[in-house]
C-alpha cells in the first residue's frame, strides 16, 4: 500500500510541473496584459509598472524566477490588488469556499445516496423513476438558474432564510451549500444507484437473504459497502471540482471566496494570481484523486488483496 | 471498526449536522433597520477595490471608499459640483490664474491627531508624479509646471516642479498655463496627500505593494477612518474624531459590500440587506419606474458611449461614410427600445450641460440625407459595399447595441454589416493598435469640463484611437482654449472644436450614460448629480421609513 502510494505521488509531481508551465506560457500568449486599461496608460507609467513587477525581463527569465519563488512557496504579488500577495488572497479564500465544498458534498451525499439507494430497490418501478427523473432534472439545472429560484422562493417570498452573504447573518449558509451541492447529489444518486444494482444481484446478496436476514439489513450491512465503491471514487474529484466549480455560487450568494478570485483572474490577466489558482486547485485535484483511490482500494477486498499480494 | 462506523453512524452525523444547520436560520433586524437606528449606511459598491492606496488605483469603487477615508484640497459639492473648502480653507488666484496658493485649513487632521501640512502634499506629489511610483492617474497633475517632465524621468530634481510649501499651511501651486479645471482635481483621489511617516515605516516611497493602508496601519484625514477590511466581504469606516468637519458628519459608520452581481444586489436591496445600490439590472428597472415614490434614481452620467472609426481604412476613410452611418442611426428609437429609457441620445462627444456647456447639434437622424451622402461617397442604395465589422467586447448589453445598428443600416443604407466580439482585453489590445474598422467605446469624464473629452481627439492621443488628426483642432483645444479670458469665450472654442469634430466624423456619438440607483427612503443627502459624486459627509439616516410595496 505504502510503495502504491509514493508511486502515486511521485507521478503527480510531473503533472504538476507541466500545468506550470503550460499555465505560464499559454497565459502570457494571450493578449493584452495587466496593466492594459481602458483609458491608455502613459508609456514611462507602463514602463515603471512592469519594472515594479519584473515583467521587463526577457521570459525565460521571469519563468525561472518564478519557479524559483514558487519552490519556497512564494506565488508573488498579485497585480490587480496591489499590497496583497496571491498567498494571502488564496488563505482568505480557501477556508470559504472549503467549508462550502464540504456542506454541498454533505447535502449531495444525503441526497443522493438515499434516492440512489431507494432506486436501486424497486429497479423500472415509480419507486426507480421518480427519484432518477429528479437526480437527472438536477444535473441538467445550472447553479446560475437553482440559486436564483432557491432565493426568490425560500428568501423573498417567503423570507424565511438570508440571500448573500457567508457567516454574517445566522442561515446564510444554507442556500448556497444546497444549490451548489444539489448537482452533485443528482451525479451520486446515479453512481450508487447503478453500484447497488450490480452489487444486489451478486451471489453473496442472496446468500444473505438465503439466511433469513431483513431486507433492510442486507442493504445496509451487505450491499452498501459494495455499492458505494463508484460514489467513493467520485467524491475526490467532485471536492475538488466543488472549490474550482464554486464560482457561480459564490457571485450569486457573494460569498467571499476563492472561485471568484480564480476567474476573475483570468479576465484581469492577473499572471501571479492565474498561476497560483491554478497550481494550488491542480495539486488539490490530483491529491483527491490520491485520496479516492487509495480508499476505493480500501474498501474493495479484491484490490486489497492485489495490493497485499504486490507488496 | 469500519462496520460500526460507516454504518450508522456517519449518515447520522450527517443527518444531524444538516438539521442543526437548518434550525439555526432564522430572519431577525434587516441591516436597513438596524442601521437607520445605529447610523449605519450599508452601500452597495459594485466591486472589491483593487487597494485603497490613492497614488496605486484606478477605478469607481475604490473612489468612494478612498473619499470617504480622505480629503482632497478643496471637494465637490455634491449639488453643483462647484469646489468647496476641503482641506483648503481656501484658494487664491494669481499671476493671471497661472499661481494658485492653497491656505490649509489649521484644524485639518490626520486621524492620528497630526496636522495636515503643506509639506504633507508636496511629498505626495513628489509621490504621485515620481516615474517609479507608477501611478495611472499621474496625468491629472500634468497642469503644473515641469510635472510631465518630471514623470517622464527628463528632470530629477522634484524643487524643479511647481508646488512649494510656504509655510505649515500655505501651498502654493504654479501651472503651465491658466487651467480652469484645476482646483476641481483636488477631488481627484491621485492629488490626495498621504501620512509621509506611516507610508515610509512600510516601505520606500514609490512602493506599490506595502501593507500600509491595512486596518491598523493606513492613517487618513477623511471624515472616517478604516476599521475593518474583509477581502470580498465587505469594508467598514467609521467616522473619525479628528477630521476638522467631525460636528457635520452625521453617520457614525459606513459598510462598503462588494456587489459584483448586480441582480443579487438589486435582491439584496429588496430583502433591506443594503440601502443604495451601485446599479440596478435593466430588466428590472421598468418594475421599478412604476412603483408610487420609487426608489430608483436616475440622473445624467459624465460619459459618452460611441463608436471609434479607422479613418485610414476602406470604406470608412471617406467622410461622407462615416457621416451617412452616423446619420442612419436612429438614436432616439435606440434608447427607448434597447436602453428602456434609461440613456440619453448623443449627437456630440461632450454630454451636455458639463459644467454650463452645451455641445451644438450638428447632425440629426436624416435617413434621406444619409443615403444621398452614401451615394456620393461610391455606394447608391448600397451597391458596391465592400463590408464593414463593427468591433465590441464581448457583453450582451454591447451585443444588443450593435445589432440594433447592424439593423438600421441595413433598413436605411441597404448595406451589410458583421459583428464581431472580443474578449475584454484582446478588445483594448485592438482598439490600441486601431486594429478595426470600427470599434465600440466608452469614455467616463474624470472632471467635469469639456476639455476631458475634447482632448481625446487631438494628433496622436493617446485615447484618439482612430487616427484622426487636424492641426486647428489641436491648436483649439491645445493652446486657444486654455488662453480663454472669460468661460464663455472658452466655451465658444469648445463648440468650435466640436464641430471641426462633427465634420470629419471619426467618431459615431451614440449616446450619453445614466447614473442609476435604488436608494432606500431613509436615506437623505444622497444627491444626484453629473459625476455620480457622493460625499459621504452629507448623508443622513431616517428611522422608520418603508420600502414602498415590493416589486413582485
Amino acid at each position: 500500500m505504502l510503495r502504491f502510494m509514493l508511486i502515486r505521488i511521485l507521478q503527480a509531481i510531473p503533472v504538476i510541473f507541466v500545468v506550470i508551465t503550460a499555465t505560464f506560457f499559454l497565459v502570457r500568449s494571450a493578449p493584452g496584459g495587466p496593466f492594459d486599461q481602458e483609458k491608455v496608460v502613459i508609456p514611462e507609467v507602463k514602463k515603471a509598472l512592469e519594472a515594479q513587477y519584473k515583467l521587463d525581463l526577457p521570459l525565460h527569465e521571469q519563468y525561472f524566477a518564478y519557479l524559483g519563488d514558487l519552490a519556497q512557496g512564494d506565488l508573488g504579488p498579485s497585480f490587480k490588488y496591489p499590497g496583497r500577495s496571491v498567498n494571502e488572497i488564496l488563505f482568505s479564500g480557501l477556508p470559504v469556499t472549503a467549508e462550502l465544498g464540504f456542506y454541498a458534498l454533505l447535502i449531495a451525499l444525503c441526497i443522493g445516496v438515499t434516492a440512489g439507494v431507494f432506486a436501486s430497490l424497486r429497479p423500472n418501478t415509480a419507486q426507480d423513476y421518480i427519484p432518477m427523473s429528479l437526480a437527472m432534472i438536477g444535473i441538467c439545472m445550472p447553479s446560475f438558474l437553482l440559486g436564483p429560484l432557491l432565493v426568490l422562493v425560500f428568501g423573498i417570498y417567503l423570507d424565511w432564510l438570508p440571500i448573500t452573504g457567508w457567516g454574517d447573518i445566522p442561515g446564510d449558509k444554507i442556500l448556497p451549500s444546497i444549490t451548489l451541492g444539489s448537482a452533485y447529489a443528482a451525479y451520486i444518486a446515479r453512481l450508487s444507484r447503478a453500484g447497488m444494482l450490480e452489487i444486489l444481484s451478486q451471489d453473496y446478496i442472496r446468500t444473505a437473504r438465503a439466511k433469513g436476514l431483513p431486507e433492510w439489513q442486507v442493504v445496509t450491512r451487505h450491499a452498501l459497502r459494495g455499492g458505494l465503491i463508484p460514489v467513493i471514487a467520485f467524491l475526490g474529484p467532485a471536492f475538488a471540482g466543488l472549490l474550482a466549480g464554486s464560482f457561480v455560487v459564490e457571485t450569486i450568494f457573494q460569498i467571499p471566496g476563492l472561485g471568484r478570485f480564480y476567474v476573475q483572474a483570468a479576465f484581469n490577466r492577473d499572471y501571479t494570481m492565474i498561476l497560483g489558482t491554478t497550481v494550488f486547485l491542480s495539486t488539490l485535484i490530483v491529491f483527491f484523486n490520491l485520496v479516492s483511490d487509495i480508499t476505493a482500494a480500501w474498501l474493495n477486498p479484491r484490490l486489497r488483496a492485489q495490493f497485499k499480494g504486490g507488496s | 471498526m469500519l462496520n460500526t462506523f460507516s454504518k450508522y453512524r456517519l449518515p447520522s452525523l450527517l443527518l444531524a449536522s444538516i438539521i442543526l444547520l437548518i434550525t439555526a436560520c432564522g430572519r431577525g433586524e434587516s441591516n436597513v433597520v438596524q442601521g437607520n437606528r445605529d447610523g449605519v449606511l450599508h452601500y452597495g459598491n459594485g466591486a472589491e477595490p483593487q487597494g485603497l492606496d490613492p497614488h496605486v488605483v484606478t477605478g469607481v469603487p475604490e473612489n468612494h471608499i478612498i473619499r470617504a477615508l480622505f480629503e482632497g484640497l478643496a471637494v465637490k459639492n455634491p449639488q453643483t459640483l462647484e469646489p468647496e473648502p476641503g482641506v483648503a480653507q481656501r484658494w487664491e488666484f494669481s499671476d493671471g490664474g497661472r499661481v494658485i496658493t492653497f491656505f490649509l485649513n489649521p484644524d485639518a487632521k490626520w486621524s492620528n491627531g497630526e496636522q495636515v501640512t503643506a509639506s504633507d502634499y508636496v511629498w505626495s506629489w513628489n509621490r504621485a508624479l515620481h516615474p517609479g511610483t507608477g501611478n495611472e492617474y499621474s496625468y491629472m497633475l500634468f497642469p503644473v509646471v515641469n510635472a510631465e517632465a518630471y514623470l517622464k524621468g527628463e528632470i530629477t530634481d522634484f524643487s524643479e516642479v511647481g508646488v512649494k510649501a510656504i509655510d505649515d499651511t500655505t501651498l502654493e501651486v504654479t501651472l503651465n498655463a491658466p487651467t480652469p479645471y484645476f482646483v476641481q482635481l483636488m477631488d481627484h483621489y491621485s492629488t490626495f496627500a498621504v501620512h509621509p511617516e506611516t507610508l515610509m515605516q512600510f516601505g520606500e516611497m514609490t512602493d506599490r505593494y506595502t501593507p500600509w493602508t491595512r486596518v491598523g496601519n493606513i492613517v487618513s484625514n477623511g471624515a472616517f477612518t478604516l476599521t475593518e477590511w474583509s477581502l470580498n466581504r465587505r469594508i467598514v469606516v467609521e467616522k473619525s474624531e479628528h477630521y476638522w468637519d467631525r460636528d457635520k458628519v452625521s453617520l457614525n459608520s459606513v459598510i462598503f459590500y462588494p456587489t459584483e452581481n448586480v441582480v443579487s444586489e438589486e435582491r439584496m436591496f429588496r430583502v433591506e440587506q443594503l440601502h443604495y445600490t451601485q446599479v440596478v439590472p435593466l430588466d428590472k428597472i421598468p418594475a421599478y419606474r412604476s412603483m408610487p415614490d420609487t426608489p430608483y434614481v436616475q440622473a445624467p452620467y459624465l460619459g459618452t458611449y460611441y463608436y471609434l472609426i479607422n479613418t485610414k481604412r476602406p470604406p470608412v476613410n471617406d467622410a461622407r461614410v462615416r457621416k451617412a452611418l452616423s446619420m442612419a442611426v436612429d438614436r432616439e428609437t435606440l434608447v427607448r427600445t434597447v436602453l428602456q429609457e434609461t440613456a440619453v441620445p448623443a449627437y456630440s462627444i461632450t454630454p451636455p450641460d458639463t459644467l454650463g456647456y452645451f455641445p451644438p447639434k450638428l447632425f440629426d437622424y436624416d435617413p434621406e440625407q444619409a443615403r444621398k451622402l452614401l451615394a456620393e461617397a461610391g455606394y447608391p442604395n448600397g451597391d458596391g459595399w465592400p463590408g464593414l465589422e463593427i468591433l465590441y467586447n464581448t457583453q450582451e448589453a454591447h451585443r444588443k447595441i450593435a445589432v440594433a445598428i447592424q439593423q438600421m443600416w441595413k433598413k436605411e443604407l441597404n448595406i451589410d454589416v458583421t459583428l464581431s466580439n472580443q474578449e475584454w482585453k484582446v478588445y483594448l489590445d485592438s482598439v490600441t493598435q486601431i486594429d478595426f474598422q470600427i470599434a465600440r467605446r466608452g469614455w467616463i469624464g474624470d472632471y467635469v469640463d469639456a476639455n476631458n473629452f475634447l482632448d481625446l481627439f487631438i494628433t496622436d492621443g493617446g485615447n484618439n484611437n482612430t487616427y484622426y488628426s487636424d492641426p486647428i483642432y489641436d491648436d483649439l483645444i491645445l493652446y486657444r482654449a486654455p488662453k480663454a479670458e472669460t468661460r464663455e469665450a472658452r466655451y465658444k472654442l469648445f463648440a468650435e472644436a466640436e464641430t471641426r469634430l462633427m465634420e470629419e466624423m471619426p467618431i459615431i456619438p451614440i449616446y450619453t450614460y445614466t447614473s442609476k440607483h435604488l436608494i432606500h427612503p431613509s436615506v437623505e443627502g444622497l444627491y444626484s448629480n453629473l459625476m455620480d459624486s457622493l460625499n459621504l459627509k452629507y448623508v443622513q439616516l431616517v428611522p422608520g421609513r418603508q420600502l414602498p410595496g415590493s416589486t413582485q
